[in-house]
């Protein structure tokens, strides 16, 4: 079944930079494998289309059942150049978790 | 155990926090971080201006306010206030509280050593793009090196009630005051981590405490009175964050991870003045109402180097509104947005970037964000970037015509037509460490 991310996980997103850096965690650290498979950076780079003009790349930290992003050229040239409303990548966090995720039922029920 | 707490995110942040984080309960030591990229170079524009100014100046009137209360409860200040003139800051605070002991830490500052570096063959390349730094020489406003945790402890060891630096690290300033209690050394890394860390969780301040956080927001109480975060440290490296009794907000697995992800880049390398900590030896349980235990924390030796950041004129932005109603609130503004382009295009103005965004339609999010059929009103914010002053000034007369002689129903352009801003930028470099030799002074 398809469902939010948000239902299984929260994050905090910020920048260095041009970096937006994008925080996902699990709400339930069983679930970090399904975080695992299902928000690659690939998809990650999909979801946000144009607003991410370089690449993604991901980092694991399965102590916190969660998962960094750092997407490249997302932030409008960043800090005081950048003409974006946030040009801090605030909402970046709250914008993946809107992304839908395949899961099965029994994944989330055990 | 010691009590370290963090009453400022950054200047501006809530002007109660720090004043309630020595009256409503046992601390030992209060720290405030005050400085981001973009501070440094206001202040030295203030510095230029008036050679008394150049530092951040809520924070005299602060110890003015809280003297009395750290004198009675042996409450000693560590902040980064000190700008580009910790010394002027210094002075300004035992202006408003003689009693206090104050130690300034010195050596950050490398605005008038820029010639000297580049004439021995330091280039300071930008360490995103590689290009030398004699590109935008002309065009810098600052210059200061990230200094670390050991200077600060030095000044605590004069026994000064505050301790003023320049551009240390947010970390810095938690760590300091362990190195300085605890007495750790500069090879004990993973003492030096976990000080670091502790330091990252709290250097936003509320940030940690139930502010931003995107758990369970609408279940975290009394934002109103949130409290400020504390960290309870102890010798061996292992703390506690929590808050004040009785204050809002919540400490919990949740908010600490969140702060923990919070401008992290890759989370085995996270490098400071210090050492190399890795996030992902940290270790987290509950440890009570409002309470987290961290632990476990592993570091690695500093790098040759130390981050020095420049900032620099760069060029100009301006950055200006419209509202439309609906119907048809989207289709208009995107006709606004097609109209300025247009016009600026027919002046043969060129811009670096023209970019718009339309609130209420997808401004944040762009494509991420769900589609509204037919919102009730629709804000077009547009902006431009250049080099060329006098093409963004143009811009600006181009956007208030459209409220007559553009798509119907158009408002809210509020405060008359956008000024123009100038664009400071950044210039991230490493420098030698034996060229940064801090020195502290106690300041009479």
């Amino acid at each position: 079944m398809r469902i939010p991310l948000s239902n299984i996980a929260h994050g905090r997103s910020g920048d260095k930079g041009d970096t937006s850096n994008i925080g996902i965690i699990a709400y339930d650290e069983r679930h970090f494998p399904i975080l695992v498979r299902e928000v690659t950076p690939d998809r990650v780079k999909e979801h946000f289309g144009s607003l991410i003009e370089g690449h993604v790349e991901r980092f694991e930290l399965p102590n916190l059942g969660a998962l960094n992003f750092l997407c490249f050229g997302a932030l409008g040239g960043g800090g005081t150049l950048s003409l974006r409303i946030d040009a801090q990548g605030k909402t970046m966090a709250a914008g993946l978790l809107g992304m839908e995720i395949e899961v099965d039922e029994r994944e989330l029920t055990d | 155990m010691i009590r370290i707490a963090n009453g400022q995110g950054f200047w501006g942040d809530w002007l109660e926090a720090p004043v309630r984080l020595v009256e409503q309960g046992p601390i030992d030591y209060l720290i405030l971080d005050y400085l981001a990229e973009v501070t440094m170079s206001i202040v030295q524009k203030q510095k230029q201006a008036d050679p008394a100014l150049g530092y951040a100046r809520d924070f005299p009137p602060l110890i003015g306010r809280i003297a009395a209360k750290m004198k009675e409860r042996r409450v000693r200040v560590v902040a980064n206030a000190g700008g580009v003139n910790p010394i002027a800051c210094a002075k300004e605070v035992k202006k408003l509280a003689p009693e206090l002991k104050v130690a300034v830490v010195l050596g950050d500052d490398v605005f008038d050593r820029i010639d000297d570096f580049l004439e021995r063959g330091l280039e300071l390349k930008n360490l995103d793009t590689g290009e030398p730094l004699t590109v935008i020489r002309s065009q810098i406003s600052s210059a200061n090196a990230y200094i670390g945790a050991f200077p600060l402890a030095e000044a605590l060891a004069t026994g000064a009630d505050v301790v003023i630096a320049g551009r240390s690290t947010d970390t810095a300033l938690a760590l300091g005051p362990m190195v300085h209690e605890f007495g750790w050394e500069p090879e004990q890394y993973d003492l030096l981590a976990a000080g670091t860390i502790a330091g990252h969780i709290v250097e936003c301040g509320a940030q940690c405490t139930g502010g931003n956080c995107i758990a369970d927001w609408k279940t975290i109480p009394d934002f109103a009175n949130i409290g400020y975060p504390i960290i309870e440290a102890e010798h061996d490296g292992s703390f506690v964050i929590t808050k004040h009794r009785g204050t809002g907000g919540r400490v919990s697995l949740e908010t600490v991870k969140e702060q923990l992800l919070y401008e992290l880049g890759d989370p085995r390398n996270y490098i400071t003045p210090d050492c190399v900590a890795d996030f992902t030896t940290v270790r987290l349980s509950e440890d009570g109402p409002d309470r987290v235990r961290v632990s476990g924390i592993k570091g690695r030796p500093e790098t040759p180097f130390l981050k020095v950041s420049i900032s620099y004129l760069y060029g100009y932005k301006a950055l200006g509104t419209i509202v439309y109603s609906w119907p048809d609130a989207l289709e208009k503004a995107k006709a606004a947005d097609g109209i300025v382009r247009a016009r600026l295009a027919a002046l043969g103005l060129e811009f670096e970037e023209i970019y718009s965004e339309y609130f209420g339609a997808n401004a944040c999010h762009g494509v991420a964000a769900p589609a509204i059929a037919q919102p009730a009103e629709v804000m077009l914010r547009m902006g431009v970037r250049g080099r060329d002053r006098k093409a963004v000034d143009r811009f600006t007369r181009e956007l208030i015509p459209l409220v007559l002689n553009g798509p119907p129903t158009g408002t809210g352009y509020g405060d008359g037509r956008p000024s123009v801003r100038e664009v400071v930028a950044y210039w991230p470099a490493l420098i030698p460490r034996a060229e940064i030799q801090t020195r502290v002074e106690v300041v009479t």
